[in-house]
């Protein structure tokens, strides 16, 4: 067995760390957050780890679920939802945790992440935004900021990108959120208040990719992108979501901006509530 | 023992009942639809979920989860949601996820012929997904044989941890016949083998068995499972060596065809002393069967092999059905089992008869088909 010589090595399959993150990737702070606060539920005796199930799409953060000790599931491109659905149908006692880039979860599975939301379904999507397709070398993604030359627009990206938070926060989620891997106190906060909610908790958290899109947008050193992106974050005490900006220029609130109690899919089934 | 009266669509839903469904997520088409309408009906009553999804992906991949939380799943569609769930069959086939998948067949391409007959998802069905692969694929051709293929169908899935299809089509679909039931203790059920209590350790939920088929760890029991779409070790880490990947895709093959005995079924009649074979499948071979009779009675020394297993075929026990000098393969496509019956036979005559119908072939249909031949 390996030596445990972290707090957190509990929760990981040590065997495959170190993880393929490129150095100064935003995704191993966040990882960090979301461990710490649900080894706080763990402890707590609120969360059974046997029930919690991790479930990621493709690209790289989509891969955070082979790098922790639970149930997990690596499937296809986008389809992570309803990947996570029918296992918490099927199994109400199960604790779903998607994870997934902003080009898994709002492109190629934006239509699963409507209507989960519609749905109220119980589960919690982390969405971790880069504003890039990483994995695939640094194409253009829902999340792309306008004008962005990316490998895919060399021209600049022509297009509008998508607010998540907005979009989530317009349907029936009981949770919206977002954080920045440059506020992890706020990951691990947001995080643990979602572990102890039912119904679809919805967490955006921006994330510095310097290798890839440090590249596009000429912020390659780690250290100056973090610093570049800690300047654009703004904090606001439960911003409604009108407020929820994500623009580069103007930028990045973070908040808590939809907190609701209404019944969760499973409740409803259940005949719990209606 | 129930007697009553249904359609194929029902007879699948019942099937699916009988055999243990606790989940399903489907899509609406036709001419599949009232297979999910029945079931949201009656899974409720026997403890299951249904849940319609918002397309056809987001329903497969679904039933791949729930499969992997511990309940028996399927799904419903027929040709364009087919063709929407290819790549998430694949996941099941390389995650060795036990799933139902009915393909209630219409004509096509495209959007085709919503309510009208077809054969010719029989290829699609075998290799839909990209990748190396053997899915065993079932093909009623009664109203009572969709219900036993659906159990069959199960149980297949369930032994060597697979997903499987079902390929009905627009005629068994809405066919109405005597059905008899069967309570779950007169009829065979398969179970999947899964491990004994969690250690504490992470479970290898890809380490086979001598049958070639690994114990199947849950969801939500401590085993730590890994379920994995990129090609894999025994603990379902991303292995892209050659060895690894060879004795994987190998074995994902091996397993089904270690079973054929198991999984590949027929229904051979007058073949002792056939000069001439009519091979068919599902729907036409109805029809193919009644003109067998009819060349019969000309005097035509005719004889009928019906395959009920589309896939994997057993080449020897089809090559020993009969001695006959020709075979000929009527089916409602341009001719796609035909490649393979010729494959088998290949020291005989072996001719396609293509009928390109979006109604059930009549008997006549059948034998002007089959003429040019004789």
């Amino acid at each position: 067995m390996t030596r445990q010589i972290h707090p957190l090595d509990k929760h990981l399959r040590l065997e495959r760390i170190p993880t393929l993150y490129c150095p100064g990737c935003g995704l191993g702070i966040a990882l960090g957050a979301l461990l710490r606060a649900l080894d706080k539920r763990i402890s707590e005796g609120t969360i059974n780890p046997d029930k919690v199930l991790w479930v990621g799409g493709i690209g790289c953060s989509s891969r955070m679920v082979f790098y922790v000790n639970y149930d997990a599931a690596h499937v296809i491109h986008g389809r992570a939802i309803p990947f996570a659905l029918g296992a918490v149908l099927a199994n109400p006692d199960l604790l779903a945790i998607v994870t997934g880039g902003d080009g898994d979860i709002a492109g190629i599975g934006g239509n699963h992440l409507i209507h989960a939301a519609r749905r109220n379904v119980d589960m919690i999507v982390l969405m971790f935004t880069n504003f890039v397709y990483a994995m695939t070398g640094g194409q253009v993604a829902p999340t792309t900021p306008r004008g962005v030359s990316t490998t895919t627009t060399p021209r600049g990206n022509p297009e509008y990108p998508v607010n998540a938070v907005k979009l989530v926060g317009s349907l029936n989620a009981n949770y919206v959120a977002r954080a920045s891997v440059t506020t992890p106190h706020y990951i691990e906060q947001f995080f643990y208040k979602a572990l102890g909610m039912r119904g679809f908790r919805f967490i955006e958290i921006v994330s510095t990719c310097p290798e890839i899109y440090g590249r596009h947008i000429g912020l390659r050193d780690p250290v100056e992108m973090y610093s570049e992106l800690r300047k654009r974050v703004k904090y606001k005490h439960k911003p409604s979501l009108e407020k929820a900006e994500i623009d580069w220029e103007k930028g990045i609130v973070i908040g808590e901006f939809v907190e609701r109690s209404n019944p969760s899919l499973i409740e409803i089934l259940k005949g719990v509530r209606s | 023992m129930r007697k009553t009266f249904a359609s194929g669509n029902m007879a699948i839903a019942e099937g699916a009942l009988t055999a243990g469904l606790k989940f399903y997520a489907g899509y609406p088409i036709t001419p599949s639809s009232e297979i999910m309408e029945y079931l949201a009906e009656k899974l409720p009553e026997y403890g299951g979920v249904l849940i319609q999804m918002e397309d056809e992906i987001a329903s497969i991949n679904a039933v791949i989860g729930a499969s992997w939380a511990g309940a028996k799943a399927m799904t419903a569609t027929s040709g364009p949601g087919f063709s929407l769930m290819a790549e998430a069959i694949g996941l099941a086939i390389i995650t060795e996820t036990p799933l139902v998948v009915v393909n209630v067949m219409r004509a096509g391409p495209s959007t085709g012929v919503p309510t009208k007959t077809s054969q010719s998802d029989v290829l699609q069905a075998r290799w839909m997904s990209h990748g190396d692969y053997i899915i065993p694929v079932y093909s009623p051709w009664s109203v009572q044989e969709a219900y036993d293929l659906t159990i069959k169908a199960f149980n297949t899935a369930e032994l060597l941890r697979t997903p499987v299809v079902v390929l009905s089509d627009a005629v068994i679909a809405h066919l109405w016949e005597p059905l008899t039931l069967m309570e779950r203790g007169d009829v065979e059920i398969v179970n999947r083998k899964t491990p004994v209590d969690p250690t504490g350790e992470p479970y290898p939920p890809y380490k086979p068995d001598p049958d070639l088929v690994p114990p199947m760890p849950l969801f939500g029991r401590g085993f730590k499972v890994l379920v994995e779409s990129l090609i894999h070790d025994e603990r379902g880490f991303y292995s892209p060596r050659d060895d690894g990947y060879r004795s994987l895709v190998k074995r994902i093959s091996l397993k089904v065809l270690k079973r054929l005995d198991y999984v590949y079924e027929q229904d051979a009649r007058f073949t002792e002393d056939a000069d001439v074979l009519l091979v068919s499948y599902g729907s036409t071979a109805r029809s193919t069967y009644l003109a067998t009779i009819e060349l019969r009675k000309q005097g035509v020394k005719a004889g009928f092999l019906r395959l009920k297993t589309l896939w994997p075929l057993d080449d020897d026990r089809i090559r020993k059905t009969s001695n006959a000098r020709k075979i000929i393969v009527v089916e409602n496509n341009i001719g796609k089992i035909y490649l393979d019956i010729d494959r088998i036979f290949k020291d005989r005559e072996v001719y396609p008869s293509p009928v390109l119908s979006l109604e059930l072939p009549t008997p006549r249909d059948v034998l002007e088909a089959v003429e040019p031949w004789l």
